[in-house]
């Protein structure tokens, strides 16, 4: 791509980003959330190593950091819920923080935090799709 | 009630192709076709007259909202979707490198 | 509203017609598109907008995902002459869509007409999601807190849908 094309994917993904951290933290005020966010977040970087060409070393670095990332969270998830069964009234996937003021952003008690760790969990597996694709090209063409 | 009719035309037509193609490629696209109009089905069940959008504003005194059970289940079957016309697409891929065609009858007949 | 839903639903079944008989596989993927984004606009009108943010991302990503597939192989569709399997398939379709059509039939006598839909469940849910959960979301109340079920098992399939891709597509193994 031309030298036009990366610099202008690389300010619009900054964005992107920002947009999705910005619907994933208001996932209990506005429309969308953790999957919405998400989604999005992996748009960015996708949009990021379509510009830029790709390189399969230096990919599958990113590779192992998003399969990372992914197993972590959907382990702090199950952790959370696990949670529940020792603190309140002994329900998986209780809310057992104080749920606050409603409309407020620090509020809902748990549901903010599901949020968050459900955005890295979608973000990092559509990454880890994409990036499997990208090197199964690369190493066909050598 | 048309609606619901057109829905179910949307479905048969996702139904006939998965059946009749030989391309791989044009099975999935069935296969997501099928989703698709199983989505706007079950949204469309859900709807009421003069609701409005399930997000507590304040504003509007004694609102009717839509039913938000049908989008909850939904916007999780969409990301499922995602995951799996991914994976149908990678199986794809890896067997056009080893039989060099994506019709289905041929990679039957090779066997290799 | 009725009216408009309908020409979006007429539009998308076109659309989907003309991606099962389309020439190039490229613009297959694009007429399939068509039904996706048309799905984006039905969600809006149905006062779903968190469907609709989902569904315009998830839909873009799932195109970009196809053409790489698409680019890297072949673009041309088979040559397909009408044989006696052939026909014996589409024969088979008709019967299944015919079963299919007798049982819908069936179902929709006992569906309430378009608009006048009677919340049963969901009425506790919308009642008691602001007092229990405290969140402004309808929706994302209820997919974490009374459907957590739900969202677990979703987040599992998509890390198994993930961890197939990555043993399908894997040719050297990983040091």
């Amino acid at each position: 791509m031309s030298i036009i094309v990366k610099k202008v994917a690389q300010l619009i993904a900054g964005l992107i980003f920002l947009y999705g951290i910005y619907i994933i933290v208001h996932g209990h005020l506005t429309p969308g959330g953790g999957f919405a966010g998400g989604a999005l977040i992996a748009g960015a970087y996708i949009l990021v190593i379509l510009a830029n060409g790709s390189d399969a070393i230096k990919l599958k670095k990113e590779e192992v950091g998003s399969s990372l990332s992914e197993s972590v969270s959907i382990l702090v998830v199950l952790m959370m819920a696990v949670a529940g069964f020792f603190i309140g009234a002994k329900v998986f996937f209780n809310n057992y923080l104080p749920t606050g003021k409603m409309g407020e952003l620090i509020s809902a008690g748990a549901i903010p935090l599901y949020n968050i760790f459900i955005g890295i969990e979608v973000a990092a597996a559509l990454l880890t799709i994409f990036l499997a694709l990208i090197i199964y090209k690369e190493e066909i063409e050598e | 009630m048309i609606v619901y009719i057109l829905c179910f035309i949307l479905f048969l037509v996702g139904l006939y192709g998965l059946i009749t193609r030989r391309n791989l490629i044009k099975i999935v696209i069935s296969l997501s076709i099928m989703e698709f109009s199983i989505f706007i089905l079950l949204v469309l069940i859900g709807y009421i007259d003069g609701g409005i959008a399930p997000i507590i504003t304040g504003l509007e005194s004694n609102p009717t909202y839509v039913d938000p059970l049908p989008q909850a289940m939904v916007l999780t079957a969409i990301v499922i979707g995602l995951a799996t016309t991914a994976m149908l697409m990678a199986i794809a891929i890896r067997l056009y490198r080893k039989y060099r065609t994506f019709d289905i009858r041929e990679i039957k007949n090779l066997k290799g | 509203m009725e009216l408009t839903l309908s020409i979006l639903l007429g539009f998308m079944i076109i659309g989907a017609i003309f991606a099962l008989h389309a020439k190039d596989l490229l613009s297959a993927i694009i007429a399939a598109g068509i039904v996706g984004y048309s799905l984006v606009i039905c969600f809006l009108l149905l006062k779903a907008p968190d469907l609709a943010i989902v569904q315009i991302v998830v839909e873009t990503i799932t195109l970009i995902i196809m053409v790489a597939v698409i680019l890297d192989s072949t673009r041309e569709e088979l040559k397909v002459k009408i044989d006696r399997r052939q026909i014996i398939n589409i024969s088979l379709a008709l019967v299944f869509m015919l079963v299919l059509v007798f049982f819908f039939i069936q179902a929709i006598s006992n569906l309430n007409p378009f608009g006048e839909h009677t919340l049963r469940m969901a009425s506790a849910y919308v009642g008691e999601t602001a007092a229990k959960t405290g969140s402004a979301n309808l929706v994302t109340g209820i997919l974490f807190d009374f459907r957590g079920y739900d969202t677990l098992g979703e987040a599992t399939i998509l890390f198994t849908a993930a961890l197939g891709v990555l043993t399908i597509l894997r040719i050297k193994g990983r040091k």
